[in-house]
């Protein structure tokens, strides 16, 4: 137990693995039994993250858990996992989609069964590893490792254009990410100048040295790191490989790529790109100004574009460019609301819009079409389906007393701190979003069956109410009650905001009502928030990150 | 340096190079002895003799450890570090290599005993290019691979790509040996000395007397000679038809060792004679290297042909290696990660390089060459082992973790930043992305393509123990990479420092 305790991350990290690997010695020809393996290693993998949850101390500072191993001294990269509230909830996330993701594809696939049940378990590695690293090199190696599995699952498992798909999607995740390691490089010389020699890929002492280096540096820095996530996230306009992934992935492959993978590039965003932000304020505006109107243009645009599909698949994918948007929206709010609504939305994101694709996935299953116009009056041989599909439709438009809502709340309340024409564009964004949502659903449940072939569809069976259950009770228990989530953000978010933008504490406080206090906003910052962003070290220590324990 | 003349302890110092010329010989010998069904049996003398050779070279490792570096033969040979690593490195490719021999040459009906020898005699002339610090000692090392080569790239005598590429490799070579020659006398006739040591104070001496055009004039004829023999652009257009033309194997043993030879024969000579006029060439050989690198990535985008893809592809891996000495070069000092880099990408790139062609080879079979991507298609249901292993070195070649490959070019990555040169870094980055992308449409015909042919493939054995070594080295390389990286930082092979100072 002692060892459980010591190595929870590892246990959490290779759990999947070791079902892969197990998968390796059985036969081919034993489909069912790598159904079963695949399956239990799944619901296995959730199992062993759930004593995190005790183990997991959400009001203490800095990464917790840790793991500590000598991997390749030479290059000082080490084997260093550790988590904060932040990567918490991810955690919990990654294994919960991944279990449901797998079970998801019982009868789906057909085809290839052991490799495919393999490669999911391999990616689920592959991205827990990205939320759990603290090492820069490790991180490197996850990052990119997850690609291939990832590359697999859409190349053989997917539909028609499968290979371009495929193929798209790892060359654009590659392009952002070896720039990326350019950037990682850098901060790693730059830490060796600073301290004459010494060589560490450690992400909390990087990160921290970088407070010491120009603001034209921490800018190149940004913008290095910039591609990996945006391409990742993704943010316009390097969001076109998305489309394409989405509709072609098998089903249980757009729900992790729309669960989990989209998140690891917020993820990076708030882990790295948020630290090494400039100091100064001018630097640190025309990044926030570029971010935001970036995020915004992806609201806006892609909700106007999932107006426009025929395919449902499609449509869920764009909606998740909009999605995505509010959530790196509320990131460079640089506002504690704004930064917890982010993640909470991103969780939102990953138990909503999975859902939708396991929804398409089930019709997809009874019909082998996505096209909407093939659909028309479902809810009158498939009840029990229009109700899920009800509630997560209401859930991913914002709904309140659903999940959804909590989160583009929070953000729009964090970014209406700073400026308000940004919140504006932000609640017309959630206006398009309720259009294209309700809009598809009325194409696809209400009115007369017109396709014959749709009159005696099978309603959910068993096991997709097994997928889709958790999920809708996971989105109304945040809906209702989402104080639990916010409480594992507080600690790690005030660390970040202090960091980033050391002006917003002090100024809410010396003025409190919150009309006046565009507090920490670009352009209205207060003189003496000014002062102190010149002098960060003089009177406002910014604090380390690094404290580890 | 005294002029002295034979001394036989020196002549331990050349015992494995002996050891590989007798068994080549015995091989020549023997051949005639066996019946064509026994012809294997040249196979396991050569083994034997590359055994034999790797022995007496490990036993070198404890007088360099006692005394340092060894000079033998009045000056002209140096057993270091350096040439250890080297040498072994040639005699694990030409062991591999004759491991996926066998079976191939069977099928080829080209079963002979000079095959063989004909490989050792190669592994004795890299060998000597490596440890010569003689510019005679060099060029007749560089000619007895060169010549052994051009004999082996047209070993299927009936095949008219063989004898294409052949003919094309033996005139552009004999060329390119020409040029070489031409600076080494350029080299003489500065400093009256074959020595590199004379050479190199001479050199150091003159770099006073800023720009010296005779010195220009040498490297750029040096280089250019080297260049063709490690396939970089302008100088590359032999390789494509030569590693299609070739047997596979041979392609493998050329893409491998021969590369690797003339890259141990380079570093030899600009870190010695060369080094002090390093702000000359660090620019040409950054050219060399992004054209390279640029040539090599586009041009294999719409090959069809695998091995002609991975002639292109090894033009890239050599703009990559190029780089890693720029980083070196660059500054005062010698940047140690730099030379770190090149030895390590060069030790990484022998193993992926022989395991991708290692599967190309076990695809030949009577009637099917196996080098189109054609006849790669459906291999995951054929043989899910060979495409498993397939990805894999695929994934090394182009650099993606956890693989050698990645950690090769996670070095010159970081000896380029190390040394300020972003922009080359940034290159050298961004063409990754063609390389996945044509390293990954050899895997997307093996994983995702049907297949039109229902005939597994047969892996022998001793194709099996290669494709194991290949596979391991090319995974734990990258998965834990302390061990090697140690090897190569005990290779290094640092300028010169002044003679008489």
């Amino acid at each position: 137990m002692d060892f459980f305790h010591n190595h929870i991350l590892s246990v959490v990290l290779f759990t999947p693995l070791v079902g892969s690997l197990l998968a390796l010695f059985i036969p081919r020809e034993n489909e069912n039994a790598h159904r079963v393996l695949g399956n239990v290693f799944g619901i296995l993998g959730f199992l062993v993250s759930l004593p995190l949850i005790w183990w997991f101390n959400p009001s203490t500072k800095g990464f917790q858990l840790i793991e500590n191993l000598d991997w390749i001294p030479s290059i000082g990269a080490r084997y260093t996992l550790g988590i904060d509230g932040i990567s918490f909830l991810l955690v919990m996330l990654t294994t919960l989609l991944g279990a449901i993701s797998i079970l998801s594809s019982w009868s789906a696939i057909q085809a290839r069964v052991k490799e495919y049940y393999l490669l999911f378990l391999l990616l689920q590695t592959g991205m827990l590893g990205v939320f759990m690293s603290l090492d820069f090199f490790l991180f490197y190696v996850f990052w990119e490792v997850m690609l291939v599995p990832m590359y697999f699952l859409i190349g053989v498992w997917g539909s028609e254009r499968r290979l371009y798909a495929a193929i798209k999607f790892f060359l654009y995740t590659l392009a952002g990410s070896v720039v990326m390691l350019l950037g990682i490089l850098a901060v790693y010389f730059n830490y060796s100048k600073l301290t004459g020699g010494t060589y560490t890929f450690d992400i909390p002492t990087l990160l921290a040295s970088v407070s010491q280096s120009s603001d034209a540096f921490r800018t190149w820095l940004f913008w290095g790191f910039f591609f990996a996530f945006a391409i990742k996230v993704p943010m316009f306009p390097f969001h076109t490989w998305l489309p394409d992934a989405h509709t072609e992935a098998p089903t249980a492959g757009s729900v992790i790529l729309a669960g989990v993978l989209l998140k690891m590039g917020t993820y990076g965003f708030i882990r790295f790109s948020l630290p090494l932000m400039p100091q100064g304020v001018v630097a640190r505006q025309r990044i926030v100004g570029v971010m935001v109107a970036l995020s915004i243009i992806s609201i806006i645009y892609g909700a106007l574009v999932c107006m426009m599909q025929k395919d449902m698949k499609k449509l869920i994918a764009y909606s998740s460019v909009s999605h995505l948007g509010f959530c790196t929206l509320g990131l460079f709010a640089l506002t504690p609301m704004g930064l917890s609504g982010s993640v909470i939305q991103q969780i939102n994101h990953g138990i909503s819009t999975g859902a939708l694709f396991l929804i398409v996935g089930v019709l997809y299953e009874r019909r082998h079409t996505r096209l909407i116009s093939e659909f028309g009056g479902l809810s009158t041989p498939m009840p029990s389906f229009a109700a899920v599909y009800m509630i997560i439709t209401l859930s991913s438009l914002g709904m309140p007393l659903l999940n959804g809502f909590i989160g583009e709340f929070t953000i729009l309340r964090g970014v209406f701190e700073v400026n308000k024409t940004w919140a504006a564009w932000g609640v017309i964004g959630i206006i398009l979003g309720a259009a294209y949502l309700l809009w598809l659903y009325q194409r696809v449940m209400f009115g007369p069956v017109t396709n014959p072939a749709n009159e005696h569809l099978p309603d959910l069976n068993l096991r997709e109410q097994a997928t889709l259950v958790p999920l809708v009770l996971l989105a109304l228990w945040i809906g209702v009650y989402p104080k639990p989530l916010f409480r594992y953000l507080d600690v790690p978010v005030r660390q970040i905001v202090e960091r980033v933008n050391p002006g917003y504490y002090p100024a809410e406080r010396a003025t409190a009502p919150l009309e006046s206090a565009p507090a920490g906003a670009p352009g209205a910052a207060p003189a003496a928030v000014l002062e102190l962003d010149k002098h960060p070290t003089d009177s406002h220590p910014s604090p380390s990150p690094a404290e580890k324990e | 340096m005294q002029s002295h003349l034979f001394n036989p302890v020196d002549f331990r110092l050349i015992l494995p190079e002996v050891q590989l010329s007798l068994f080549g010989l015995g091989i020549l010998l023997t051949d005639f002895l066996l019946e064509p069904r026994y012809k294997y049996w040249n196979a396991v003398m050569a083994m034997l003799g590359v055994g034999f050779s790797g022995y007496t070279l490990w036993q070198l490792r404890r007088p360099i450890a006692d005394q340092g570096d060894i000079y033998g033969f009045s000056g002209s040979l140096l057993v270091d570090p350096f040439f250890l690593f080297f040498g072994f490195l040639f005699l694990a490719a030409t062991a591999l290599v004759i491991l996926l021999s066998v079976r191939y040459m069977e099928i080829e009906a080209e079963h002979h005993g000079e095959y063989y020898s004909l490989m050792l005699f190669a592994t004795v002339g890299m060998m000597f290019m490596t440890a010569g610090i003689d510019l005679i000692v060099q060029f007749i090392g560089l000619e007895t691979m060169a010549i052994s080569f051009y004999i082996l790239a047209g070993f299927l005598r009936d095949d008219r790509r063989s004898n294409e590429g052949a003919l094309k490799y033996l005139l552009l070579g004999a060329f390119s040996s020409g040029i070489l020659a031409y600076g080494f006398s350029i080299m003489y006739g500065m400093t009256g000395s074959t020595n590199l040591r004379v050479i190199t104070a001479e050199f150091i001496r003159r770099a006073g007397s800023g720009m010296d055009l005779l010195v220009v004039l040498s490297v750029t004829t040096v280089a250019a000679g080297l260049f063709f023999k490690i396939a970089a652009v302008p100088f590359h257009q032999w390789a494509p038809d030569v590693y299609e033309g070739a047997p596979t194997t041979i392609t493998a043993y050329i893409s491998v060792a021969s590369k690797t030879a003339s890259f141990a024969l380079l570093l030899r000579l600009f870190q010695t004679a060369f080094w002090p006029a390093r702000p000359s060439w660090t620019l040409l050989l950054a050219g060399v290297a992004v054209a390279s690198m640029t040539l090599g990535n586009l041009a294999a985008i719409t090959q069809s042909n695998i091995k002609r893809l991975l002639a292109y592809s090894s033009i890239s891996h050599v703009g990559y290696v190029l780089l890693g000495l720029v980083a070196a070069a660059t500054g005062p000092q010698v940047n140690v990660t730099g030379l770190k880099a090149v030895a390590f990408y060069l030790f990484a790139y022998a193993f992926m390089n022989i395991g991708a062609f290692a599967i190309v080879i076990v695809l030949r079979r009577q009637g099917l060459i196996g080098d189109d991507l054609e006849d790669l298609n459906g291999l995951i249901q054929r043989s899910p082992s060979a495409a498993v292993l397939l990805l894999i070195f695929m994934l090394s070649l182009a650099g993606v973790p956890p693989t050698a490959g990645f950690v090769g070019k996670y070095y010159i990555f970081l000896s380029l930043i190390e040394t300020g040169h972003y922009y080359l870094a940034i290159f050298a980055v961004l063409y990754i992305i063609p390389a996945v992308y044509y390293y990954f449409r050899i895997v997307a015909h093996a994983w995702m393509r049907e297949s039109t042919d229902p005939v597994r493939p047969v892996i022998s054995p001793a194709q099996a123990l290669a494709l194991t070594v290949t596979v391991f080295v090319s995974l734990v390389a990258g998965l834990y990479p302390e061990p090697f990286v140690r090897l190569a930082s005990y290779s290094l092979f640092l300028p010169f420092t002044p003679v008489g100072r």
